[in-house]
């Protein structure tokens, strides 16, 4: 992944203005201050300099306020589960809302990854069925567990690829070609499976939903692993930078010399990957594989992505935003199931909850862009 | 005979900028004024004031013997003023009728009345000469000149007065532009008055009654007869803007330094053909050339912006793979866009995130980012460039247009390069600014890099420039070290190359 530019010295004869090459930062141009000195006086600038407005909307406006506002949801929603069912603070109940995060929100790192880029997935939930259904297929079964996991992540980036390249090279809009892969996808996942559900024989891949780790599931695991990984992707490497990049402005990004239709490709694919991974652990959990797998996953995932505070425009978001987006539509749905409430009203909520987040987040936006 | 539109001492100030600074223009009904200029000049301006788009900050306008005072461009429309802009403002999905009739649909009790707007379409359209455009065809299917025909019709159907024409037939051909002539005429017969904006001085000549001259904000000439003033008295009173620059000295390009840029007979399907060009290290080569004479898109096939249909471009030698951007950023060149905004900077960014873009391989590690180095790196390079403010994690969207233009420019400072592509790296960049790119444009070609200039400013190119090109209609028509051209000279080869003053 980083060799979208030139390595250091391959234009050598660069004017002296330029810094060399490969000069480690002590050595780099004027200000040989100390790296962390540096840091340090750019950051209490930035304080410094910090946009006027609101106190609400600066707070809102800053990367960490807007997740704080979200973890204050959350929190409000466990008060609320606290006085309402005696049953929610108990560990067996939280347990039950990370692993049922865990599924989409594998799902939703991938999809986060597509949007910040400018783009949109909407065959997540079914490229994860189909994935699902191809992994479990008794010859799949019969190869063991190593090659129904490599099936698994195969059939996802295989799904991904393809929409990359359409999007990449066949110009086709990103809502248009990830709407054909879902409804496909369906419609494979159903030919292989002949509509049925596939029974997951395999003890190894059967084990993951019901193995636990110092008490909490192996699926929570691979959810906090995934997230992680997905954290550093975008905010510590070049890959990251791409993504922003191109999500906020793909011209100029392209007319900086970043390789744009390479990167989309990239982007679905690693987005397919999410869905292979999800596709092991919603096998295990169910312990089939089957085409009725991720039914509107897309729909939850876009969701967790947007009250996240990420632009559905692209080149601004955060990753913990869409996961705490996630635990927020999760610990919803596990307030009213706990209520016994009806799924209609949960869905209700979801909807008027999306609505007010976003409309929060663009008044921070306005108040303090000015 | 009053006069139809009467426009006195019109000031207009935007920060930091003079754009019209007492301008005065008299048009009469029936009659076709030109209005020229060069790029910067105030017409546009001008031509937003008479339309409402923007309020004078002094000045009289006086529409039919009564002072008026637009504050919207509707304003204006209900007046009978109306604007054919270059980029036609025509809604693509829409029938002619309906983009005829747009906002102003026949109806009754509410409901549209199709059949009256096509009946009313197809008379405005039989007047204007033009029976056989369909009124039911949908607009973004017609060729370039039948749009033009449907915004002339539109300001027909408002029973406009004085139509504002900006740059008309840069988007026809000659045949086009005949027609176009002829329908002008019929106009201007039933007593519409047409302002007239074209760099063709030829077209000016045909069309035209009268000429207004502007120059820095200012009116420098009326009522000069269209016909037969000489060219060279045009472009004497257009040259000279009172506007210096400070350029800086330069040191004669090395005649024996190596051909940097070899571009080789580069063209592009109805954009440019033929183009072929050297530069030399430490050599800045200048193309002048009109808005849509292709110099822009000369310059963004050479980066690779876009495909070349034929022609190489080659590298200290190496050829470049034709279309790919990465490949001409490998080979050391670099591109300022013309679009700063859209074209040039992620702008929700910080400044040295947009400063790092090309170059965030030399700050990864295995693909990790390292952040002090890449932001003290960054910092280095935009203070030797005198960024304000100085503080690199700003979003670039605070900055100033010239700041913003040093943090593209600071770009490829950092990644170092050794061809260096400039497109109007000046406009809508402040006098101090200006100076200061200058001083770093001829610095860099010191220090050995190749730079392409483009510029609509003939001073700057001539300023800055060794050697120019001068582009007219996707042709290079002359070549001449810019020590042996003036501003006259240019300007003239630029629109037409027949006065040879």
């Amino acid at each position: 992944m980083s060799d979208h530019s030139a390595a250091p010295g391959v234009t050598g004869t660069a004017p002296g203005a330029a810094p060399p090459a490969s000069a480690p930062p002590a050595s780099s141009p004027p200000p040989a201050v100390p790296a962390t000195d540096e840091r340090g006086r750019i950051e209490k600038a930035a304080r410094a300099a910090e946009p006027r407005g609101s106190t609400l909307g600066r707070l809102l406006d800053s990367g960490v306020g807007r997740n704080l506002g979200l973890v204050a949801v959350l929190v409000l929603l466990c008060v609320v589960g606290v006085a309402t069912a005696d049953t929610f603070a108990t560990t067996s109940n939280l347990l039950t809302i990370l692993t049922s995060a865990s599924i989409i929100g594998v799902i939703t790192v991938g999809v986060t990854f597509v949007i910040i880029g400018g783009g949109i997935d909407l065959s997540v939930g079914k490229v994860m069925a189909l994935a699902s259904v191809w992994a479990t297929t008794v010859a799949t079964q019969s190869f063991g567990p190593v090659v129904m996991v490599f099936c698994a992540l195969a059939v996802g980036a295989g799904a991904g690829l393809v929409n990359g390249l359409l999007i990449a090279y066949g110009r086709i809009v990103p809502f248009i070609v990830t709407l054909a892969m879902l409804i496909s996808a369906q419609g494979l996942a159903e030919r292989i499976s002949g509509r049925r559900s596939q029974i997951v024989t395999d003890p190894t891949i059967a084990a993951i939903a019901t193995t636990r780790l110092l008490g909490i599931p192996l699926l929570v695991y691979i959810f906090a692993a995934v997230v992680a990984v997905g954290w550093v992707l975008l905010n510590r490497t070049t890959f990251g930078r791409r993504t922003f990049a191109i999500g906020g402005n793909p011209e100029a990004a392209r007319l900086a010399g970043l390789d744009v239709r390479r990167h989309t490709i990239a982007l679905y694919v690693l987005s397919g990957l999410c869905c292979g991974i999800a596709a092991i652990m919603i096998a295990s959990l169910t312990t089939t594989g089957s085409s009725t797998h991720g039914t509107l996953y897309e729909l939850d995932a876009i969701a967790a992505v947007i009250i996240g505070g990420t632009l559905l425009t692209g080149g601004r978001g955060t990753l913990i935003g869409s996961i705490l987006g996630v635990l927020v539509f999760t610990t919803i749905t596990n307030l009213f199931v706990l209520n016994n409430l009806e799924t209609e009203i949960q869905n209700i909520a979801k909807g008027v909850i999306i609505v007010i987040a976003v409309l929060i987040q663009t008044r921070a936006r306005r108040s303090s862009s000015g | 005979m009053t006069p139809l539109l009467t426009m006195r001492g019109i000031v207009k100030e935007f920060p930091g900028v003079r754009a019209l600074d007492g301008v005065d223009l008299d048009v009469d009904a029936g009659e076709v004024h030109c209005l020229l200029g060069q790029n910067g000049a105030g017409k546009s301006t001008l031509i937003k004031v008479i339309a409402g788009a923007h309020r004078p900050d002094a000045g009289e306008v006086v529409l039919d013997g009564t002072p008026v005072s637009f504050g919207s461009p509707q304003a204006a429309d209900g007046a009978g003023i109306a604007t054919i802009h270059q980029e036609l403002d025509l809604v693509p999905a829409l029938s002619v009728a309906e983009n005829v009739m747009l906002g102003h649909e026949p109806s009754r009790w509410g409901f549209t009345r199709p059949s009256d707007a096509e009946a009313l379409t197809r008379a405005l359209l039989l007047r204007l000469g033009h029976p056989e455009i369909p009124p039911r065809r949908e607009v973004g299917r017609l060729s370039a000149a039948g749009q033009q025909v449907v915004s002339m019709a539109r300001a027909l159907a408002r029973d406009a007065r004085l139509i504002v024409m900006d740059e008309p037939s840069a988007v026809l051909d000659p045949e086009e532009v005949r027609n176009l002539f002829r329908v002008i005429r019929e106009l201007t017969a039933e007593g519409v008055a047409v302002v007239y904006i074209s760099h063709r001085l030829d077209e000016i000549r045909e069309v035209g009654d009268r000429v207004t001259v502007l120059k820095d904000g200012r009116t420098v000439a009326r009522d000069l007869p269209a016909r037969t003033t000489p060219t060279a008295e045009v472009i004497r009173l257009m040259t000279g803007r009172s506007i210096e620059y400070v350029f800086p000295e330069r040191a004669a390009a090395d005649p024996a330094a190596d051909v940097v840029l070899e571009v080789d007979g580069l063209a592009r399907a109805g954009e440019f053909a033929g183009v072929s060009f050297t530069v030399r290290a430490g050599e800045v080569v200048g193309l002048a050339g009109l808005v849509g004479s292709g110099r822009s898109e000369i310059l963004e096939t050479v980066y690779g912006a876009r495909r070349a249909t034929a022609g190489t471009v080659r590298v200290r030698g190496a050829a470049l793979r034709t279309g790919s951007v990465p490949a001409a950023v490998r080979a050391g060149m670099g591109l300022c866009p013309e679009e700063r905004k859209s074209q040039g900077l992620l702008l929700h960014e910080p400044v040295y995130r947009n400063v790092s873009l090309p170059a965030l391989a030399r700050f990864a590690r295995a693909g990790f980012m390292r952040q002090d180095a890449e932001i003290a790196a960054a910092g280095g390079v935009t203070a030797q460039l005198d960024v304000r403010p100085a503080d690199g994690t700003r979003a670039v969207r605070t900055l100033s247009g010239g700041n913003q233009q040093k943090v593209v420019l600071a770009r490829w400072l950092l990644r170092g390069c050794t061809v260096l592509l400039l497109d109007e790296p000046t406009r809508g960049v402040d006098v101090g600014a200006r100076s200061e790119i200058y001083a770093l444009v001829r610095r860099l070609a010191a220090e050995g890099v190749a730079v392409v200039l483009v510029s609509s400013e003939v001073p700057e190119v001539l300023g800055l420039a060794d050697r120019v090109l001068v582009v007219r209609e996707g042709r290079v028509v002359h070549e001449a070290p810019a020590c042996d051209l003036d501003e006259a000279r240019v300007l003239d080869l630029v629109m037409e190359g027949t006065a040879h003053v």
